[in-house]
Protein backbone atom coordinates (compact mmCIF):
# COMPACT_ATOMS: atom_id res chain seq x y z
CA UNK A 1 0.00 0.00 0.00
CA UNK A 2 3.27 2.60 -0.40
CA UNK A 3 1.36 4.16 -3.48
CA UNK A 4 -1.17 5.25 -0.73
CA UNK A 5 0.60 7.19 1.68
CA UNK A 6 1.25 9.83 -0.60
CA UNK A 7 -1.16 12.51 -1.14
CA UNK A 8 -0.94 11.62 -5.06
CA UNK A 9 -1.08 7.68 -4.87
CA UNK A 10 -4.09 8.45 -2.17
CA UNK A 11 -5.51 10.59 -5.25
CA UNK A 12 -5.49 8.28 -7.37
CA UNK A 13 -6.51 5.22 -5.48
CA UNK A 14 -9.62 7.22 -4.46
CA UNK A 15 -10.05 7.52 -8.15
CA UNK A 16 -9.37 4.40 -9.52
CA UNK A 17 -8.81 1.41 -6.99
CA UNK A 18 -12.32 1.28 -5.75
CA UNK A 19 -10.55 0.37 -2.28
CA UNK A 20 -8.98 -2.56 -2.86
CA UNK A 21 -5.79 -3.13 -4.12
CA UNK A 22 -4.34 -6.76 -5.25
CA UNK A 23 -0.89 -6.90 -3.25
CA UNK A 24 2.55 -8.35 -5.01
CA UNK A 25 4.77 -8.53 -1.57
CA UNK A 26 7.98 -10.70 -1.51
CA UNK A 27 7.53 -11.99 2.15
CA UNK A 28 4.02 -12.86 2.83
CA UNK A 29 2.97 -11.21 5.95
CA UNK A 30 1.80 -13.25 8.03
CA UNK A 31 5.09 -15.20 7.17
CA UNK A 32 6.21 -12.69 9.82
CA UNK A 33 3.85 -14.32 12.44
CA UNK A 34 4.73 -17.88 11.73
CA UNK A 35 1.67 -18.46 10.03
CA UNK A 36 -0.48 -17.51 12.95
CA UNK A 37 -3.38 -15.13 11.83
CA UNK A 38 -4.74 -14.50 15.60
CA UNK A 39 -2.80 -13.08 18.66
CA UNK A 40 -3.12 -15.75 21.76
CA UNK A 41 -4.89 -12.75 23.60
CA UNK A 42 -7.96 -12.46 21.27
CA UNK A 43 -7.88 -9.88 18.30
CA UNK A 44 -6.93 -6.72 20.10
CA UNK A 45 -8.94 -3.34 19.36
CA UNK A 46 -7.33 -1.54 16.39
CA UNK A 47 -7.56 1.64 18.78
CA UNK A 48 -5.82 -0.36 21.96
CA UNK A 49 -2.71 1.54 23.05
CA UNK A 50 1.05 0.15 22.59
CA UNK A 51 3.57 1.69 24.99
CA UNK A 52 7.03 0.35 25.08
CA UNK A 53 8.39 -0.89 28.71
CA UNK A 54 11.51 1.23 29.31
CA UNK A 55 14.58 -0.96 29.03
CA UNK A 56 12.79 -4.33 27.61
CA UNK A 57 15.51 -5.96 25.62
CA UNK A 58 14.26 -8.62 22.66
CA UNK A 59 15.71 -11.42 22.78
CA UNK A 60 14.05 -12.49 19.32
CA UNK A 61 14.40 -9.70 18.06
CA UNK A 62 13.52 -8.82 14.13
CA UNK A 63 13.06 -6.02 12.33
CA UNK A 64 9.19 -5.35 12.87
CA UNK A 65 8.85 -6.24 16.53
CA UNK A 66 12.20 -3.91 16.77
CA UNK A 67 10.02 -0.98 15.32
CA UNK A 68 6.97 -1.68 17.21
CA UNK A 69 9.07 -1.41 19.83
CA UNK A 70 11.08 2.03 19.35
CA UNK A 71 7.65 3.52 17.73
CA UNK A 72 5.98 3.05 21.01
CA UNK A 73 8.64 3.50 23.62
CA UNK A 74 9.03 7.12 21.41
CA UNK A 75 5.16 7.63 22.29
CA UNK A 76 2.61 5.77 22.93
CA UNK A 77 0.32 4.86 19.89
CA UNK A 78 -2.85 2.41 18.60
CA UNK A 79 -2.48 -0.54 16.98
CA UNK A 80 -3.95 0.67 13.67
CA UNK A 81 -1.02 3.52 14.11
CA UNK A 82 1.48 0.80 14.25
CA UNK A 83 0.02 -0.86 11.44
CA UNK A 84 0.21 2.39 9.62
CA UNK A 85 3.84 3.63 10.43
CA UNK A 86 4.97 -0.48 9.78
CA UNK A 87 2.76 -0.51 6.67
CA UNK A 88 1.89 -4.05 7.75
CA UNK A 89 -1.95 -5.70 7.56
CA UNK A 90 -3.86 -4.97 11.01
CA UNK A 91 -4.06 -8.73 11.39
CA UNK A 92 0.13 -9.17 11.70
CA UNK A 93 0.08 -5.89 13.80
CA UNK A 94 -1.69 -7.46 15.99
CA UNK A 95 -0.27 -10.80 16.68
CA UNK A 96 3.22 -9.40 17.04
CA UNK A 97 1.66 -6.80 20.00
CA UNK A 98 0.01 -9.60 21.11
CA UNK A 99 3.57 -11.60 21.03
CA UNK A 100 5.50 -8.62 22.63
CA UNK A 101 3.17 -7.44 25.26
CA UNK A 102 3.23 -11.60 26.52
CA UNK A 103 6.77 -11.16 26.88
CA UNK A 104 6.50 -7.73 28.49
CA UNK A 105 8.44 -5.68 26.59
CA UNK A 106 5.33 -3.97 25.76
CA UNK A 107 1.86 -2.63 27.17
CA UNK A 108 -0.89 -2.89 25.75
CA UNK A 109 -3.69 -0.21 27.36
CA UNK A 110 -7.63 -0.89 26.14
CA UNK A 111 -8.13 2.79 26.06
CA UNK A 112 -11.05 2.46 29.01
CA UNK A 113 -10.97 3.08 32.43
CA UNK A 114 -13.24 -0.04 32.96
CA UNK A 115 -13.81 -3.08 31.50
CA UNK A 116 -16.12 -2.01 28.78
CA UNK A 117 -15.40 0.01 25.52
CA UNK A 118 -15.04 3.58 26.62
CA UNK A 119 -17.60 4.49 24.29
CA UNK A 120 -20.22 3.21 26.89
CA UNK A 121 -19.48 5.30 29.27
CA UNK A 122 -22.22 8.19 29.58
CA UNK A 123 -19.21 10.25 31.37
CA UNK A 124 -16.80 9.67 28.48
CA UNK A 125 -19.39 10.50 25.80
CA UNK A 126 -19.77 14.38 27.82
CA UNK A 127 -16.56 14.60 27.60
CA UNK A 128 -15.95 13.80 24.05
CA UNK A 129 -19.05 16.02 23.26
CA UNK A 130 -17.30 18.59 25.19
CA UNK A 131 -14.09 18.04 23.61
CA UNK A 132 -15.71 18.32 20.07
CA UNK A 133 -17.85 21.44 20.63
CA UNK A 134 -14.61 23.62 22.06
CA UNK A 135 -12.58 22.55 18.89
CA UNK B 1 -27.61 0.64 24.97
CA UNK B 2 -25.79 -2.31 24.38
CA UNK B 3 -22.75 -2.23 22.18
CA UNK B 4 -21.64 -5.61 20.26
CA UNK B 5 -18.08 -6.08 22.04
CA UNK B 6 -16.01 -9.38 22.53
CA UNK B 7 -15.50 -10.36 25.74
CA UNK B 8 -11.55 -10.86 24.86
CA UNK B 9 -11.09 -6.64 25.39
CA UNK B 10 -12.30 -7.32 28.83
CA UNK B 11 -10.83 -10.48 29.55
CA UNK B 12 -7.49 -8.93 28.78
CA UNK B 13 -7.55 -5.47 30.62
CA UNK B 14 -6.04 -7.15 33.80
CA UNK B 15 -3.28 -9.41 32.24
CA UNK B 16 -2.35 -5.69 30.60
CA UNK B 17 -1.78 -3.52 33.36
CA UNK B 18 1.17 -2.90 34.63
CA UNK B 19 2.37 -4.72 38.09
CA UNK B 20 3.12 -2.36 40.79
CA UNK B 21 1.83 0.58 41.75
CA UNK B 22 3.67 3.14 39.30
CA UNK B 23 1.69 1.80 36.30
CA UNK B 24 1.54 5.22 33.62
CA UNK B 25 -1.82 6.46 32.91
CA UNK B 26 -2.46 6.27 28.83
CA UNK B 27 -5.41 8.19 27.38
CA UNK B 28 -8.62 6.72 27.17
CA UNK B 29 -9.26 6.09 23.38
CA UNK B 30 -13.04 6.19 21.75
CA UNK B 31 -13.67 5.72 17.92
CA UNK B 32 -16.39 6.83 15.43
CA UNK B 33 -16.45 5.30 12.14
CA UNK B 34 -16.77 7.08 9.05
CA UNK B 35 -18.65 4.35 6.26
CA UNK B 36 -19.44 6.01 2.78
CA UNK B 37 -19.03 4.45 -0.96
CA UNK B 38 -15.90 4.82 -2.54
CA UNK B 39 -14.37 8.70 -3.43
CA UNK B 40 -17.83 10.00 -1.27
CA UNK B 41 -15.15 12.34 0.41
CA UNK B 42 -14.02 10.42 4.16
CA UNK B 43 -10.46 10.73 4.00
CA UNK B 44 -11.38 14.65 2.95
CA UNK B 45 -13.63 14.29 6.11
CA UNK B 46 -11.32 12.63 8.51
CA UNK B 47 -8.46 15.21 7.59
CA UNK B 48 -10.81 18.15 7.72
CA UNK B 49 -10.28 17.48 11.97
CA UNK B 50 -7.72 14.88 12.85
CA UNK B 51 -4.51 16.39 14.32
CA UNK B 52 -2.83 14.32 12.29
CA UNK B 53 -2.37 13.40 8.76
CA UNK B 54 -5.02 10.83 7.69
CA UNK B 55 -2.91 7.55 8.00
CA UNK B 56 -3.70 4.30 5.42
CA UNK B 57 -4.11 0.83 7.11
CA UNK B 58 -4.48 -2.59 5.60
CA UNK B 59 -6.90 -5.83 6.68
CA UNK B 60 -6.78 -8.28 4.47
CA UNK B 61 -9.57 -9.99 2.85
CA UNK B 62 -9.53 -13.47 1.50
CA UNK B 63 -12.79 -14.63 -0.60
CA UNK B 64 -13.43 -17.85 -1.31
CA UNK B 65 -14.49 -17.72 -4.58
CA UNK B 66 -16.08 -20.51 -6.82
CA UNK B 67 -15.30 -20.77 -10.63
CA UNK B 68 -14.55 -21.90 -13.67
CA UNK B 69 -11.14 -22.46 -14.68
CA UNK B 70 -9.45 -22.41 -18.39
CA UNK B 71 -9.93 -26.04 -18.61
CA UNK B 72 -13.78 -25.61 -18.19
CA UNK B 73 -13.59 -27.49 -14.55
CA UNK B 74 -14.66 -26.19 -11.28
CA UNK B 75 -12.34 -24.51 -8.97
CA UNK B 76 -12.08 -23.58 -5.64
CA UNK B 77 -10.10 -20.68 -5.41
CA UNK B 78 -9.16 -18.25 -2.69
CA UNK B 79 -8.01 -15.19 -3.49
CA UNK B 80 -6.70 -12.73 -1.27
CA UNK B 81 -7.22 -9.04 -1.36
CA UNK B 82 -6.74 -6.11 1.13
CA UNK B 83 -8.63 -2.81 1.97
CA UNK B 84 -7.14 0.23 2.53
CA UNK B 85 -8.23 1.99 5.60
CA UNK B 86 -7.81 5.71 6.48
CA UNK B 87 -7.72 7.39 9.64
CA UNK B 88 -6.91 10.27 11.93
CA UNK B 89 -6.84 11.07 15.49
CA UNK B 90 -8.00 13.96 17.39
CA UNK B 91 -6.60 14.58 21.38
CA UNK B 92 -9.19 16.19 23.40
CA UNK B 93 -9.53 17.79 26.87
CA UNK B 94 -9.29 15.05 29.63
CA UNK B 95 -6.73 12.82 27.91
CA UNK B 96 -9.01 11.41 25.39
CA UNK B 97 -8.19 10.41 22.24
CA UNK B 98 -10.97 10.10 19.66
CA UNK B 99 -10.23 8.03 16.14
CA UNK B 100 -11.74 8.20 13.25
CA UNK B 101 -11.95 5.41 10.93
CA UNK B 102 -13.11 5.23 7.31
CA UNK B 103 -14.36 2.39 6.01
CA UNK B 104 -16.00 1.67 2.23
CA UNK B 105 -19.39 1.29 2.53
CA UNK B 106 -20.35 -1.96 0.71
CA UNK B 107 -21.52 -5.35 2.07
CA UNK B 108 -18.40 -7.02 1.01
CA UNK B 109 -16.54 -5.01 3.25
CA UNK B 110 -18.41 -6.49 6.47
CA UNK B 111 -15.95 -8.46 7.84
CA UNK B 112 -14.01 -5.00 8.54
CA UNK B 113 -17.40 -3.35 9.97
CA UNK B 114 -17.56 -6.34 12.60
CA UNK B 115 -13.79 -5.17 14.01
CA UNK B 116 -14.45 -1.65 13.10
CA UNK B 117 -17.63 -0.78 15.17
CA UNK B 118 -16.77 -2.72 18.20
CA UNK B 119 -16.57 -0.28 21.15
CA UNK B 120 -17.87 2.26 18.60
CA UNK B 121 -19.37 5.41 19.63
CA UNK B 122 -21.18 4.88 16.56
CA UNK B 123 -21.31 5.88 12.51
CA UNK B 124 -21.45 8.72 10.35
CA UNK B 125 -22.58 7.57 7.07
CA UNK B 126 -21.26 10.01 4.06
CA UNK B 127 -23.77 10.35 1.36
CA UNK B 128 -23.02 11.22 -2.47
CA UNK B 129 -26.69 11.51 -3.68
CA UNK B 130 -25.37 10.68 -7.41
CA UNK B 131 -24.85 7.35 -5.68
CA UNK B 132 -26.91 6.64 -3.31
CA UNK B 133 -26.94 3.39 -3.55
CA UNK B 134 -23.27 3.20 -2.15
CA UNK B 135 -24.70 3.94 1.33
CA UNK B 136 -27.75 0.95 1.43
CA UNK B 137 -25.70 -1.54 3.18
CA UNK B 138 -24.50 0.31 5.30
CA UNK B 139 -27.04 1.71 6.86
CA UNK B 140 -28.82 -2.06 7.03
CA UNK B 141 -25.77 -3.26 8.94
CA UNK B 142 -25.95 0.05 11.58
CA UNK B 143 -29.71 -0.18 11.47
CA UNK B 144 -29.87 -3.76 12.21
CA UNK B 145 -27.07 -3.73 15.19
CA UNK B 146 -28.92 -0.54 16.40
CA UNK B 147 -25.88 1.19 16.33
CA UNK B 148 -26.17 5.07 16.54
CA UNK B 149 -25.29 6.37 12.84
CA UNK B 150 -26.01 9.94 10.97
CA UNK B 151 -26.26 10.38 7.36
CA UNK B 152 -24.22 13.33 6.42
CA UNK B 153 -24.53 14.29 3.26
CA UNK B 154 -21.54 15.78 1.43
CA UNK B 155 -22.47 18.85 -1.38
CA UNK B 156 -19.23 18.55 -3.39
CA UNK B 157 -19.48 21.99 -4.56
CA UNK B 158 -21.53 23.38 -1.50
CA UNK B 159 -24.16 23.06 -3.92
CA UNK B 160 -27.03 20.71 -2.33
CA UNK B 161 -28.76 18.51 -4.90
CA UNK B 162 -31.54 16.96 -3.46
CA UNK B 163 -33.75 17.75 -0.88
CA UNK B 164 -33.17 16.05 2.27
CA UNK B 165 -36.37 14.17 2.58
CA UNK B 166 -36.28 13.02 -0.50
CA UNK B 167 -32.67 11.52 0.52
CA UNK B 168 -34.28 10.12 3.78
CA UNK B 169 -37.23 8.63 1.48
CA UNK B 170 -34.82 6.93 -0.67
CA UNK B 171 -33.05 5.55 2.14
CA UNK B 172 -35.77 4.44 3.99
CA UNK B 173 -34.26 5.38 7.38
CA UNK B 174 -36.05 5.39 10.26
CA UNK B 175 -37.50 9.24 11.45
CA UNK B 176 -34.78 9.41 14.49
CA UNK B 177 -32.04 8.96 12.46
CA UNK B 178 -30.46 12.37 11.66
CA UNK B 179 -29.73 13.14 8.08
CA UNK B 180 -28.32 16.53 7.07
CA UNK B 181 -25.85 18.63 4.52
CA UNK B 182 -22.03 18.54 5.23
CA UNK B 183 -19.26 19.69 3.37
CA UNK B 184 -16.28 17.21 4.24
CA UNK B 185 -13.46 19.92 3.69
CA UNK B 186 -14.84 22.47 6.39
CA UNK B 187 -13.50 21.79 9.72
CA UNK B 188 -16.50 23.46 11.00
CA UNK B 189 -19.10 21.25 9.20
CA UNK B 190 -17.47 17.95 10.38
CA UNK B 191 -17.19 19.24 14.16
CA UNK B 192 -20.80 19.48 13.87
CA UNK B 193 -21.50 16.31 12.21
CA UNK B 194 -19.65 14.14 15.17
CA UNK B 195 -21.65 16.20 17.59
CA UNK B 196 -24.98 15.12 16.17
CA UNK B 197 -23.76 11.94 16.15
CA UNK B 198 -22.32 12.00 19.74
CA UNK B 199 -25.69 13.35 20.84
CA UNK B 200 -27.81 10.92 19.37
CA UNK B 201 -25.43 7.92 21.01
CA UNK B 202 -25.88 9.95 24.68
CA UNK B 203 -29.73 10.08 24.02
CA UNK B 204 -29.97 6.62 23.04
CA UNK B 205 -27.73 5.89 26.44
CA UNK B 206 -29.97 7.49 28.57
CA UNK B 207 -32.65 6.80 26.50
Amino acid sequence: MTDDTTAEGRRAHDLYDDEVVEEARTVRPYALTRGRTRAGRGDLPLEALVRGVAGATDPTSTTERRRIIELSTASILSVAELSAHLSLPLGVVRVLVGDLADEGLIVVHTGSPSAAPAATNLKVLESVLNGISAL
Amino acid sequence: MAFPRSDVVADATPAQQVPGGGAPTAPITVKIVVAGGFAVGKTTFIGSISDIEPLSTEAAMTEHSLGVDDAGGVTDRKTSTTVAMDFGRIALPGDLWLYLFGTPGQDRFHFMWDDLIKGAIGAVVLVDTERLDQCFDAVDYFEARQIPFVLAVNCFDGVARHDLDAVREALAVRPETPVFYTDARNRQATKQALITLVTLAMSRMQG
